[in-house]
């Protein structure tokens, strides 16, 4: 009974904090001074966002630079609300057909070495994104591959021309990854010096990394946003574990871990603290796919691939695996809450997201025996990953049981998983992910096509392919809409090439003296920190 | 005696190179590497171009024995090379962590003698005994339970015992600081590490003095110096002790090399940027280049260690001869 009343209590505080906790933010005056203390699980390999792919970067590096446009600080959670952060006034709509983006940009704004920072700049920083030299690496050039050209006329204007019109290129700009750095800096140092060097126009001035120990930032008092920020710095601290940067809220040692817990640390840290933590929760644009290998037989059969999905009762996995860990949402191939994704209505109509699962399952059956392979034995490979990849796995494999699979699990450290996931490629059946930053759904869902660079389910679908030009090149988006349904009924239902899992749900308590950040629906967006101030 | 000091310094060179060999290749035997890891490893898509051109950066599309010859020729021109992860030289990057491991290692080994050698003498004076049968006791259950653990209970005590006498939950600090920067701060950081991995390290040497010195206590030399009517105390301090210490100070010498980069789990239940943790780190992001540099520190630690073990014995049993 008491057990009950303290998971009462729990769930009442956390639906306290959600409901009160961005209001109260807004409604209170911030207040400044004070140094930020947050843990950041992982190393950062170099500071160079162009060249990183890692979070650990992110949240280390980003609140030193700026950005040409941001997803909005105080409405993070909407896809599709982009502003201004170099650029003045607001996200231009582009002109001729689609193809011409004009950005003026901010006066006066400066980098940390005192230079100032113009359309030069800027040019610069997205050549060497889009165009980098050859022997230059750029991690996101393919994000860009629409643009034609990156021009500065003059000072404070800078025109990006499209070869065609797409609504991917906005979000593909708010990257946070799209550092802004100084032309003088490239010139100088050259292409390389960014890794191991920080010289950018953010909230805060680097002071000191001690690798593996923490990072830290001081105000820069000279920042574009006037009266921002509010802290006079952050102290980036490496925790090796998720139970250690539970254990350094709970103690006080740090304010906040901006990736994610699951949900039991919540209702932990709840408990045990109480008011003193404010807990913050969205969907995350993060999901684990099944991918079966379709060289593999009996993957290669339709009939096959439909019975895995049919044997997943996601429903009820988002149910009780929300309780244990960081999925929850039941969804197709778009971001759950994005105006393209799929409704409730319209997911039950695809194979295995029905709600009467013995009916699925009965037809999971049919199927497999159909296909010639009734109680089908195959293995699941998996990432040695405890959060969600290992849990996940093992919830998949007791779904396929329940249908009368036989289901082993190998699971393998990340080096070799992804060596066999990429190269080797001699999986039956293994999970994969796809996760991105900014949420664009037409650029995302290029992950089911089997001519992507991320997907390893070795198979062509040209229907699929012709589904996804037609999406890419439909300017409307009442139309997107419908062929995005085409496009997935496709790739999940008719042909079942891969099995959504639940897409992920972001939990982060933080102690509630931190006020003003705002969680966003990817552990990469909102972490500039200009916004983040301290009520000690 | 310098002869075979001499001896043995130059047999260090084969041993490491042994172990050069061996951890270059098993290390590359392990698939993938770490430009998968770092451009694709989160699970985004990485172009082939991107990951080709990370390799060449890092030397990884040349022939492995090129490679290997790379990483011989760096210890004859004294040069580590750089984390394949990081991109800071190695000697910086175990610099900043080997003071903190090597402190750990010392309050480690000073908590586990303080504990051991009492015990042991006490155990063994008093054998079969309440006495004898508590301090058992008390070092089986160090043997039994894994340092990480106990870090973990550690952690936790500290945490729910301070929320309920205080009123407000206290952890040791999770950043470093050295000693000389500010000694509180770091006392209260590793004397918690030092305590939990120091237990278990006592809990062997307390055995081992114990059964060592009981040995020696049944010597007939000790039965002549009672049968002289020698105090108790001198016989155990002043004849005894000495000789029951030579497989203690094995003990403890293999312990102190093993604190210096096997801390692999405590360290990270105390967040201690140590040589063990980026051990971790540099193994799974495949960091080749600071994987085989820590090895071949932990081979020459080991090494040694052994070697002025060696020297000890000579100092400790004069009956020793190095020939």
């Amino acid at each position: 009974m008491k057990n009950t009343y303290s998971k009462f209590a729990v769930s009442l505080a956390v639906g306290a904090g959600l409901a009160l906790g961005a209001s109260a933010a807004n409604a209170e005056t911030p207040k400044s001074g004070g140094v930020l203390e947050f843990v950041v699980p992982g190393k950062a390999p170099s500071y160079d966002g162009h060249i990183e792919t890692t979070y650990a970067m992110v949240h280390r590096v980003r609140p030193f630079y700026s950005l040409l446009i941001r997803v909005n600080p105080d409405n993070p959670s909407d896809p599709s609300d982009f502003v201004c952060d170099l650029c003045d006034g607001s996200v231009p709509e582009p002109t001729e057909g689609g193809t011409k983006y004009t950005f003026k940009l901010l006066p006066g704004v400066k980098f940390h070495d005192g230079t100032d920072l113009t359309s030069e700049d800027v040019k610069a920083t997205y050549d060497k994104i889009i165009f980098p030299p050859e022997g230059v690496a750029s991690a996101r050039k393919s994000f860009f591959k629409a643009v034609e050209s990156v021009t500065a006329p003059d000072e404070s204007t800078v025109i990006f021309k499209l070869k065609f019109p797409t609504g991917s290129f906005i979000p593909a700009l708010a990257t946070p990854f799209n550092f802004v750095y100084s032309k003088d800096d490239l010139d100088a140092h050259g292409y390389t010096w960014h890794k191991s060097n920080i010289n950018g126009s953010g909230a805060y001035k680097f002071v000191q990394h001690q690798k593996g120990a923490f990072l830290e930032g001081v105000k820069n008092p000279d920042y574009h946003h006037a009266g921002k920020p509010y802290l006079d710095g952050f102290k980036a601290i490496t925790s090796a574990k998720m139970a250690l940067s539970i254990q350094a809220i709970r103690g006080n040692r740090a304010a906040a871990e901006f990736r994610g817990f699951p949900p039991k640390a919540r209702d932990d840290l709840v408990k045990a603290l109480g008011k003193k933590i404010t807990v913050q929760e969205s969907d995350w644009n993060c999901v684990l796919l099944a991918t079966p290998n379709h060289k593999i037989k009996p993957f290669d059969d339709t009939r096959v691939r439909q019975a895995l999905t049919l044997g997943l009762d996601r429903w009820s996995g988002s149910k009780y695996l929300s309780r244990i860990a960081i999925v929850k949402t039941v969804g197709g191939v778009v971001f759950p809450s994005h105006g393209l994704a799929a409704t409730k209505e319209e997911l039950v109509k695809l194979k295995g997201y029905g709600t009467d699962i013995k009916a699925a399952r009965a037809e999971a059956n049919a199927l497999l025996k159909e296909a010639g392979v009734p109680g089908l034995e195959f293995t699941l490979h998996n990432r040695g990953v405890d959060q969600p990849y290992k849990v996940v796995g093992t919830w998949m494999i007791d779904q396929w049981k329940k249908t009368g699979m036989e289901v082993k699990q190998q699971v393998n450290p990340t080096p070799v998983f992804y060596d066999v996931l990429r190269k080797k490629k001699t999986f039956d059946v293994s999970l994969d992910f796809n996760c991105q930053s900014v949420i664009n759904p037409i650029a995302d869902i290029t992950k089911f096509l089997g001519s992507a660079g991320n997907n390893y389910g070795s198979y062509e679908d040209k229907v699929l392919e012709d589904s996804y030009n037609k999406i890419l090149q439909s300017g409307d988006v009442a139309e997107q809409r419908r062929l995005i349904r085409e496009y997935e009924t496709r790739a999940l239902s008719d042909e079942a090439r891969m099995m959504i899992s639940l897409w992920w749900y972001k939990i982060n308590p933080h102690r509630s003296y931190m006020k003003g950040w705002k969680i966003a629906p990817s552990h990469y967006l909102n972490q500039h920190l200009d916004n983040v101030w301290l009520d000690l | 005696m310098i002869k075979y000091l001499i001896k043995r310094l130059i047999l260090l060179l084969p041993t490491l190179l042994g172990a050069a060999v061996l951890v270059f290749f098993l290390l590359r035997l392990v698939p993938g590497d770490v430009c998968e890891i770092r451009l694709a490893g989160t699970g985004l898509y990485a172009d082939p171009a991107e990951i080709a051109l990370c390799r060449k950066d890092l030397g990884l599309d040349q022939h492995i024995f090129v490679q290997f010859l790379d990483f011989i020729w760096g210890y004859a021109t004294f040069d580590l090379g750089k984390s394949m992860w990081t991109g800071a030289p190695i000697t910086h990057e175990i610099g900043l962590r080997f003071h903190l491991s090597l402190q750990v290692a010392i309050m480690a080994t000073t908590v586990a003698v303080l504990i051991a050698i009492p015990f042991g003498i006490i155990s063994a004076v008093k054998q079969n005994t309440w006495i004898d049968y508590v301090v058992r006791g008390f070092s089986i259950a160090g043997i039994a339970m894994p340092s990480f653990w106990l870090g973990i209970l550690i952690i936790l005590g500290l945490l729910i015992g301070t929320q309920e006498i205080l009123g407000e939950p206290w952890m040791p600090p999770i950043e470093f600081k050295p000693i000389w920067e500010d000694p509180v701060w770091n006392i209260s950081q590793l004397i918690w590490p030092a305590v939990a991995t120091g237990y278990r390290y006592s809990a062997v040497a307390t055995r081992m003095t114990r059964s060592a010195l009981l040995e020696v206590l049944r010597e007939d030399y000790v039965r002549t110096a009672r049968a002289k009517g020698l105090l108790e105390k001198v016989i155990i301090n002043r004849h005894a002790l000495k000789n029951a210490l030579l497989p203690v100070v094995t003990i403890i010498s293999i312990e102190f090399a093993f604190l210096m980069g096997g801390l692999v789990v405590t360290e990270q239940v105390f967040n201690l940027n140590g040589l063990g943790r980026l051990f971790v780190e540099s193994v799974g992001a495949q960091d080749f280049n600071m994987t085989q540099q820590l090895v071949m520190l932990v081979v020459l630690i080991f090494v040694l260690t052994n070697f002025f073990v060696d020297i000890l014995y000579a100092w400790l049993d004069p009956r020793i001869r190095y020939s």
